[in-house]
């Protein structure tokens, strides 16, 4: 059954890509594929940066989009985001089940006492609600709140940024690559609503005689 | 997945419970006289047959299951070979471990340039079970084989200016592709006081379960510091240098805070970004819990007096 609306069919597609880290791991865990020797940090490490990789990609939609002037794009923004947040919950419930099995007491102090997890926590938690309101009714009742609201998504990115370039040990050519990017899609933002604004403002400027 | 070409196939390695009967082989084969009970050890070389024969026992190996062969040789931290665990073993081919020299510097009365053999030669080389501590809160147990780093420094005989001394990883990047990248300040080096030296568990190391080390563990020759995070045991050694001040020790250049110059393993001390209390052990799968860290890496007993009157918070 191909859905003959190519937009319903890209959505298919991406939402079967989006599996893929997953299905590795599950095949892992059922034994169809082996761990390293490290199986707790590859699960951690998977589910992070598909989560970031997916943030990224969601934070990519508006500026290609309106790059290329394929509007339909927009459509795929939703899935893409509530995916992200899927695997950084993955990732966090990582951490907590099976790398501090539920000691609450070391949570507690890592919380506390280690910036990077602290800001990775608190940008997993910040998309909680913006995973809540994703639905249409949602964007419905809160109205132009709603995108207000989902501007949040801007410092969780820099949250998972900086998440990933304080737990780095030395070579940060990884982080670094994600913070450049990250910074280019926030930067399309800033000077695309400075254009808009002044553009705004000639229009609204009485006619020269 | 790719598949490191230079891997080391399953039917290579030796199976752990033949390597480890050979103890009970042996010991049953000198009950019945076939073997002479002090078998030939003298005379340590690194045999082309990548095996070691005649191995000597050493009586205070860790009574535990040692790690799989296949993690210890594919999750590795040497940065030389890319900064990612699989890096080393997929990029360490191009190190050529032989011949292979090591050039002595320093407070000494024997300086000079040494071939590997001859450094060898003198020693007996034993089987030594220890665990393995890695700063990043991992952990192993490892069959190492090597001699007392204490024998060979004793042959250079160090002067009373000799307070401490300092290693050298090899520093050629034609060799070693990720020395193309300022990651760390290269040459990697490290260092230990004298006494830490010359304890008879600090071991100058050439091979792994009764095998010679492979490249991404250091061949030919490294070092192997039991009671310290696993950074402190440096691969592939050109340089031995003897002085009387604290030397510098690439880690700790890197970080100072992170890093010190001790670096013993101590589970009340924790590293600023992570703790120490506990640590994963490689290769125990997704659902086992990490395990308690003990003080010195649970050689206290052995170590502890070397550190005695020392501030061991201050001397991380």
């Amino acid at each position: 059954m191909i859905p003959r609306n190519p937009v319903a069919a890209a959505k298919v597609v991406v939402f079967a890509a989006c599996l893929v880290p997953l299905a590795i791991v599950a095949a892992k865990i059922f034994g169809l594929a082996s761990f390293g020797a490290n199986p707790v940090e590859e699960v951690l490490f998977t589910m992070g940066k598909t989560g970031l990789n997916l943030l990224w990609i969601t934070l990519a939609v508006t500026p290609v989009r309106k790059l290329t002037k394929l509007n339909w794009l927009v459509r795929l923004r939703r899935m893409l985001g509530l995916f992200a947040f899927f695997y950084l919950t993955l990732h966090l419930l990582t951490y907590i089940g099976l790398d501090r099995r539920f000691d609450w007491g070391s949570l507690i102090v890592d919380v506390t006492e280690r910036p990077y997890i602290t800001l990775g926590m608190l940008g997993i938690v910040l998309m909680i609600p913006l995973a809540v309101t994703s639905t249409k009714g949602w964007q419905r009742r809160l109205g132009r709140n709603w995108t207000r609201l989902h501007r949040l998504v801007y410092p969780i990115a820099i949250l998972g940024a900086v998440h990933f370039w304080w737990q780095t040990k030395a070579d940060i050519r990884e982080p670094l690559v994600y913070a450049v990017i990250l910074s280019l899609l926030l930067g399309y933002r800033l000077v695309d609503s400075r254009m808009r604004a002044r553009r705004r403002a000639a229009a609204q400027r009485p006619a020269a005689p | 997945m790719t598949r490191p070409k230079n891997r080391i196939r399953p039917s290579e390695i030796t199976p752990e419970h033949v390597y480890f009967n050979r103890r009970e082989i042996l010991r049953s084969a000198v009950a019945l006289g076939l073997v002479p009970a002090a078998a030939p050890a003298f005379g340590a070389s690194i045999p082309a047959s990548g095996k070691f024969s005649n191995l000597a026992e050493w009586p205070g190996s860790l009574d535990e299951e040692p790690t799989e062969f296949e993690h210890i040789a594919t999750y590795n931290n040497f940065y030389e070979f890319g900064t990612g665990k699989g890096d080393p073993a997929r990029n360490a081919h191009t190190l050529k471990p032989h011949p292979w020299s090591v050039e002595v510097t320093g407070e000494a009365e024997k300086l000079g340039t040494f071939a590997l053999e001859d450094i060898l030669k003198p020693h007996t080389l034993e089987d030594r079970v220890y665990r393995f501590r890695c700063v990043e809160a991992w952990s192993m147990i490892v069959p190492w084989v090597g001699f007392p780093l204490g024998d060979l420094l004793k042959r250079f005989e160090p002067t009373s200016r000799a307070k401490y001394v300092q290693f050298f990883t090899l520093n050629d990047p034609e060799q070693m592709p990720g020395l193309r990248y300022p990651i760390l300040e290269w040459p990697y080096r490290e260092g230990l006081t004298m006494a830490e030296a010359m304890h008879p568990l600090t071991l100058l190391t050439v091979g792994v379960y009764g095998r010679v080390l492979p490249n991404q563990n250091g061949a030919p020759l490294r070092l192997i510091v039991p009671w310290k995070y696993g950074f402190k045991s440096i691969k592939s050694i050109v340089r031995i240098h003897f002085t009387e001040r604290q030397p510098e020790c690439t880690w700790n250049m890197y970080a100072p805070q992170e890093y010190g110059f001790y670096s013993n393993v101590n589970p009340n001390v924790d590293h600023p970004r992570w703790s120490q209390a506990t640590e994963r052990v490689l290769g125990a799968g997704l659902f086992s819990p990490r395990v308690p860290t003990l003080m010195f890496n649970g050689y206290a007993e052995e170590v502890a007096s070397l550190y005695e009157g020392l501030d061991l918070v201050k001397n991380y």
